[in-house]
């Protein structure tokens, strides 16, 4: 799925012109420890981006501090060239399915129809045209059926898939997803690739938090590693390489290096099946 | 009670108000105490309510009135500023939310306490009076009262009820609200504020020591009945207002008992049934789905064994099998129990002699049972 990135370089990264998302010298510290330092990542439209990286990497944390949620140390954050403050109609976010009480007592299409609260604005309630809107984006992620099950009784998979839902409503130009497949099963994980796919399909940008690096190169266009700081970001075939995953992840790569390594080492147990660098093209 | 009780109940006009005002405060309570619950915030209601006893004593210390607007407006401003304490310390600082509520609460209630003590001691009578707020004293709650606390629930209720869907995203995903730009600290602090409303409209009756128990109780109880927010919220206010008049009604009958412990038993009563008897999240129905669940695997236990015998021998359905092979077979359970409900469902048959053989609509539903298993590892139920 991944096609070969022909588009030139952006002109000027930093005034964020023709990009999707343009984060410079984003810092971010918890308590004097930092999480994110000068970090800076340049994602142009169109795209689905993996942001990958080890644990405590500031995987999340670039997400949150890029939609505002955890406050910036320092640096700027462009949305399709503007700040976050007058972009929020282009913004849709995913959070991680457990950062809420699943035995909230309200139903899928409910919590979907949350995506629309901004454009209703102030008191207003959402009416016929809201559910609607919901009904159908629970239908994009195959969920119709469910809308009116309480949320606690849809299993891990079916309650991302509300949550992508939701974002689907909310119908912006840059999505941001923390960790979507985490956890889910193999009908909602084909669920969400058709989404991406779709998603890309009409003009729209992607930010994925991901943790498995076997799908990278299948799932998504560009690749962004981060290790508190970025160690490097653009297409896939350019950047997922042995070297910066090294960098990236330390020695804990054991399993990748021979992944990662497109010529199987003389005597290696490399199996052509899961050398997934196999399957990108060169 | 009689029809007399009652005819006397709506001729008595003391009853009637300290009705009304236990009615409003319990519906107030039980509303705002719903949010609180779901934003795991239950206690911060027992925070507010213990942090407005110095307010109370310190205006009447400072005006010597003992007017209900101003021990009100007093008993606002130190549960409001408890509150604010409680998330200031979460906050800014490692104490853990649980302590930071258990600080607040005992240092306020402590220094109202204190305050109390100072007041009987001064030499003037008119202190009397003020230690109801303690244990609440519906029985002199006064028309005017009633309308305080009216005005106070119903507007606290009001602002929740216009900005219902930004509170109701506030509650289940903050970061989702941020997101969608809406001012989340401004947001929280006025539904404290609301809280904070609801729990002082009720001090007079049912005083600060058992105030949160009214945010707590009907909330809870509302929660075992249904699976949507609006229903809750006014079954909780349903609960809220019927355990204000049952205690109310029930303090009054009997000499000398404090109306906020007779107010907090009825709830605590509606608590209790809640938890029994609710449909699907209540004790009972969870016990007799546990037993369902149990036997159906115990029937079909029994039943693939049968179906495996018989699939041993050519002709499925006429062979018969004895109960004592079934038995090696099973791991435990009454094997001949099994054997008999099983036929009664039309499952297997008796071919007498203790031998058994399993029926057509038997062997079909052992299939059906496989064949679910198969695909998600998680047999249905059988009906």
């Amino acid at each position: 799925m991944t096609h070969p990135d022909t588009r030139p370089a952006p002109a000027a990264p930093h005034t964020g012109a023709g990009l999707a998302v343009a984060v410079h010298d984003l810092t971010v510290a918890y308590r004097d420890k930092p999480v994110l330092w000068d970090v800076d990542l340049e994602v142009p439209p169109g795209l689905l981006l993996a942001v990958v990286g080890p644990n405590g990497a500031g995987k999340s944390t670039l997400l949150k501090a890029i939609l505002g949620l955890v406050p910036a140390a320092a640096g700027q954050v462009l949305i399709h060239g503007e700040p976050l403050a007058r972009a929020r109609d282009r913004v849709g976010y995913v959070p991680q399915r457990g950062s809420v009480d699943w035995d909230f007592p309200t139903s899928a299409l409910d919590v979907v129809t949350m995506g629309t609260y901004r454009r209703l604005g102030w008191v207003r309630r959402p009416g016929r045209r809201e559910r609607e809107a919901a009904l159908s984006a629970l239908e994009r992620v195959g969920m119709a059926a469910l809308a009116d099950r309480q949320i606690s009784q849809l299993s891990g998979g079916q309650q991302q898939r509300v949550f992508l839902a939701r974002a689907l409503v909310q119908d912006t130009d840059v999505t941001f997803m923390d960790e979507p497949f985490q956890g889910v099963d193999a009908v909602t994980e084909r669920a969400i690739v058709d989404l991406l796919k779709d998603l890309r399909a009409r003009g729209r940008t992607v930010v994925v938090v991901h943790h498995d690096l076997q799908t990278v190169p299948d799932y998504f266009d560009w690749v962004t590693l981060l290790n508190v700081r970025r160690i490097a970001s653009g297409p896939v075939a350019e950047v997922f390489t042995e070297e910066n995953l090294r960098l990236a992840y330390g020695g804990r790569v054991g399993f990748l290096e021979r992944k990662a390594d497109p010529t199987p080492a003389p005597g290696g147990r490399d199996d052509p099946a899961t050398s997934h660098f196999g399957r990108i093209r060169p | 009670m009689s029809w007399d009780a009652v005819a006397a109940f709506w001729s008595d006009y003391t009853l009637r108000t300290v009705a009304a005002g236990a009615a409003v405060i319990g519906a107030t309570a039980g509303v705002l105490g719903v949010f609180a619950q779901l934003r795991r915030q239950s206690l911060l209601g027992d925070a507010v309510s213990h942090a407005a006893l110095p307010g109370i004593a310190l205006v009447f210390l400072l005006t010597g009135s003992k007017e209900p607007a101003a021990l009100v407006a007093g008993a606002a401003a130190t549960g409001w500023l408890g509150a604010l304490c409680v998330t200031g310390i979460v906050r800014s600082s490692r104490v853990p939310a649980d302590s930071a509520l258990g600080l607040v609460l005992s240092v306020f209630f402590g220094a109202g306490l204190m305050l109390l003590t100072w007041i009987q001691r001064r030499p003037d009578a008119s202190q009397a009076g003020l230690d109801r707020f303690l244990f609440g004293q519906a029985a002199t709650l006064l028309t005017a009262d009633v309308a305080t606390m009216a005005a106070l629930g119903g507007g606290a209720v009001l602002v929740l009820v216009l900005l219902w869907k930004e509170f109701k995203l506030l509650s289940f995903d903050p970061a989702y609200a941020a997101l969608l730009g809406l001012p989340v600290r401004r947001l929280d602090i006025l539904l404290t504020g609301l809280l904070v409303a609801a729990v002082v409209a009720g001090l007079q009756a049912v005083g600060v020591v058992l105030m949160s128990a009214m945010l707590v109780a009907p909330a809870a109880a509302a929660r075992q009945w249904t699976d949507r927010l609006a229903p809750m919220a006014a079954l909780a206010a349903l609960f809220g207002a019927a355990a204000g008049v049952g205690g109310a009604v029930a303090s009054s009958l009997t000499a000398r008992t404090p109306t906020g412990p007779a107010i907090v038993l009825a709830a605590t009563a509606i608590v209790l049934v809640s938890l029994v008897l609710a449909p699907r999240r209540g004790l009972l129905a969870g016990a007799w789905r546990r037993w369902r669940r149990r036997r159906d695997l115990r029937l079909h236990a029994v039943l693939l064994d049968l179906h495996a015998l018989a699939g041993q021998h050519g002709d499925p359905t006429a062979a018969p099998h004895a109960a004592a092979v079934l038995r090696a077979m099973a791991a435990g359970g009454s094997v001949r129990r099994s054997l008999r409900e099983l036929a009664g469902r039309g499952w297997a048959a008796d071919a007498g002699g203790d031998l058994w053989t399993i029926t057509a609509d038997g062997r079909g539903e052992a299939e059906r049972f496989l064949a679910a298993r198969a695909v998600d590892g998680r047999p249905e139920a059988s009906p």
